[in-house]
């Protein structure tokens, strides 16, 4: 169990944990589009969260075991390449809902055999 | 201050950086009501000005200063209305949304060596970040209002502020290139000295990257000619069509904290920041000690420089408003894409080249009124420079903590 | 309690419980404003984590960028029915099921690593630390410049110098910004407006 006074790598990573499931459930219930799109959003936020906190050097008893800069800079790569996705997976759901006017994805069945 | 509180009057320290948080917020939220107050009695004289009018004169004497405060009374005294089909809890958050970011940005920015809410060291980025949060206000208001007119208002601000984030942040870019750093005291301590210090007579560069930073500036704070989201003439109100009361005031209190803010910026990255175009302080000999007395009255004098240089820039923002037409939506996209973006990239590959051929800049052309000794890299290629003038701390944080930022060895990466 | 665990207390529980309220939300607009709230606390996180130019990204890029544009999205297509989607109850039992069993082995794992620090009062990010913050069994060549500003050190791995250990980040920082330049290219292409059915031809018969 976790010092609940001084706040670790576990704290933080139970967060991210949280973050992680709520984003797979958003992901696995919505069957609006952009909800789908905005569980992986809370997904990536959640693994960035446990990149950050490993490479944090104040959360951990020696941090020279410490993953250092990469956890931030994974982190940032993280961020640009969510906004990447964001921007082409609504790209896509513009064009759906243009076609079919529906953002539901239960409605994109036209290849079901 | 912290120090002050936990180490001579041992109070905890949990509860000392709450008394520090406070204080700092309080002083905070009066300068934005305040400049709100203000900056519309300024926008009210300025308008009737230049229309030919005289503008309020009767609320609290001849100039009518009164005025703002009788207009706040008014519209406190208003029904608070709301929509039939609005989102209720959504309508209610999305003004004070829009307060909140404006405010929560004021936090990094700094009113003179060390005299700011949080010294972050990414103030430059984190100012530009939160006031991108502002537009959420005013697009959760266009939704929850229910009304196609707030809608449209909204969906304009969405794209105009995206769009208009990418040369904003490029022009912001320029000067943190100078620097050499992101944080904004240290980039208002490098311009320490004469006008010709300041970086917008850095280089040719600067000077037309700070025009393309105010017209970006106006822009990302909705002032005319770029207030498409409010554009009275074909949206009713825009996005506060629905409002009333208190809640609309809200919204004007954040315009014109983003405004002040975003000409706070703009005088900290180009104009010097709280270091005169005169450095009076400096001929006092008021600055040579980082604390005591003389510290606080060299203080006192920069803020004052820096406030009256930022209201300058709301004033030239106001006069811009009441002199040009709106834009269209699509010449708002135009200027941005075709005009501002291109023209920054320009400017900072030409700050780039200025910077890496080592041409003088305009404080080195002046030969008596070149900045101090020392330049302040964060620490790298450069032999460390305890820059005398960058003072990092304020006069009581200083007494403590004597490890400013860029004090370590710039070999350490090649040890291992 | 020390006010660095205080402030994470406050965070984390407002980062969880919105990331809960945008996975019970059932109307895409309050799920997107639970999700900018989540994110922003997030963010905040970050900083606590002493990572402060990631928060101030975080802030920049996520919630001013991404998700601005998540909410023009939303707003184009909500209308009428689409608002709110009911998802059925199955779905429901189902996602929670496996969301449960995901967070079983989650948290237990979390909670058998690294234990907290021993410093009393965790550092404060963005001010300098001292040195009595790190263990004493810490080699004083390993450790890591936390003195030095982050954003320095990120700024000089993009570039490719090589920080603290590891070799630089100039390859993966090139094959993102690639990447973005292809994505860029096919949003545009994606989202570009349809040509009519020839329009010229139709002209040039009529001509």
């Amino acid at each position: 169990m976790p010092d609940l006074q001084t706040i670790g790598l576990s704290h933080y990573l139970i967060v991210g944990a949280i973050m992680f499931v709520c984003g797979a459930v958003c992901m696995a219930t919505k069957r609006n589009a952009l909800g789908v799109l905005m569980g992986i959003e809370l997904v990536l936020n959640g693994a960035n969260v446990n990149f950050v906190a490993f490479g944090s050097d104040f959360l951990r008893r020696n941090p020279a075991y410490g993953i250092g800069l990469d956890g931030q800079i994974i982190a940032l790569f993280v961020i640009v390449l969510a906004a990447a996705e964001a921007a082409v997976a609504l790209a896509i759901v513009l064009n759906f809902y243009n076609n079919h006017s529906t953002v539901d994805v239960d409605r994109a069945d036209e290849l079901k055999g | 201050m912290t120090n002050l509180l936990y180490f001579q009057l041992g109070l905890p320290l949990a509860l000392a950086h709450v008394i520090v948080a406070l204080v700092a917020c309080f002083l905070l939220i009066n300068l934005i009501a305040v400049g709100a107050l203000f900056f519309i009695w300024l926008e009210r004289k300025v308008s009737g000005r230049i229309q030919d009018r005289l503008g309020p004169t009767r609320v609290g004497g001849k100039f009518g200063w009164l005025q703002t405060l009788a207009d706040g009374l008014k519209l406190i005294t208003k029904e608070d209305l709301m929509p039939k089909g609005a989102d209720a809890l959504l309508f209610r958050l999305a003004p004070y949304i829009s307060f909140c970011a404006s405010f929560c940005a004021f936090i990094a920015l700094p009113f003179a060596t060390g005299w700011v809410g949080l010294e972050l060291n990414v103030a430059a980025f984190f100012v530009l970040a939160v006031l991108g949060l502002e537009v959420f206000g005013v697009i959760l208001a266009g939704y929850s209002s229910a009304s196609k007119w707030s809608l449209f208002g909204a969906m304009r601000e969405a794209a105009q502020v995206v769009s208009y984030e990418v040369p904003l942040g490029m022009c912001v870019l320029v000067p943190v290139l100078i620097a050499g750093s992101m944080d904004l005291t240290k980039i208002g301590n490098l311009q320490a000295g004469w006008f010709t210090n300041w970086y917008i007579f850095h280089d040719p560069f600067t000077f037309v990257t700070f025009w393309v930073f105010f017209t970006c500036a106006v822009a990302s704070v909705n002032r005319a000619p770029f207030d498409l989201a409010e554009a009275e003439s074909e949206l009713v109100a825009g996005f506060h069509t629905e409002y009333s009361g208190l809640r609309w005031s809200f919204f004007f209190m954040a315009e014109y904290g983003s405004m002040f803010l975003v000409s706070g910026l703009g005088t900290v990255l180009f104009f010097g920041g709280w270091n005169g175009p005169i450095p009076v302080a400096d001929l006092l000999g008021l600055s040579a000690s980082h604390s005591g007395v003389a510290f606080f009255i060299a203080n006192l004098l920069g803020m004052t420089g820096f406030i009256f240089k930022s209201v300058i820039l709301v004033t030239v923002m106001i006069w811009i408003r009441w002199t040009l037409p709106r834009l269209r939506i699509d010449q708002v996209i135009t200027t941005c894409w075709k005009y501002c973006t291109p023209i920054a990239a320009v400017m900072f590959t030409g700050v780039v080249f200025w910077q890496a051929l080592g041409i003088p800049s305009g404080g080195d052309l002046a030969p008596r009124l070149g900045r101090p000794a020392g330049a302040s890299r964060e620490g790298w290629l450069m032999p460390d420079a305890a820059n005398p003038t960058v003072a990092q701390h304020g006069p009581a944080a200083h007494a403590a903590t004597e490890a400013p930022t860029n004090t370590h060895t710039p070999t350490d990466p090649q040890t291992k | 309690m020390s006010w660095h665990a205080l402030e994470f207390y406050f965070l984390a529980l407002m980062a969880c419980a919105f990331a809960l309220a945008v996975v019970f939300a059932a109307n895409v607009v309050r799920m997107a404003f639970y999700l900018i709230l989540s994110l922003g606390a997030t963010a905040g996180l970050f900083f606590l984590a002493g990572a402060d130019f990631v928060g101030a990204m975080q802030l920049m890029m996520y919630v001013g960028g991404t998700l601005v544009l998540l909410v023009f999205g939303v707003m184009l297509t909500a209308q009428g029915p689409w608002v709110s989607i009911r998802t059925s109850g199955g779905e429901w039992v189902l996602a929670a099921l496996v969301g449960g069993s995901l967070l079983a082995v989650l948290v237990p794992t979390a909670m058998r690593l690294d234990p907290a620090p021993n410093h009393e009062h965790a550092a404060v990010p963005g001010t300098a630390h001292k040195s009595e913050n790190k263990a004493p069994d810490a080699k004083a060549s390993t450790e890591p410049q936390t003195t030095r500003p982050t954003a320095t050190r990120i700024g000089l791995g993009l570039i490719g110098a090589p920080t603290s250990g590891t070799s630089g980040y100039l390859l993966p920082f090139e094959a993102i910004s690639i990447h973005l330049l292809v994505v860029l290219i096919g949003a545009a292409y994606l989202a570009r407006p349809k040509r009519r059915a020839r329009p010229k031809l139709v002209e040039s018969d009529e001509a």
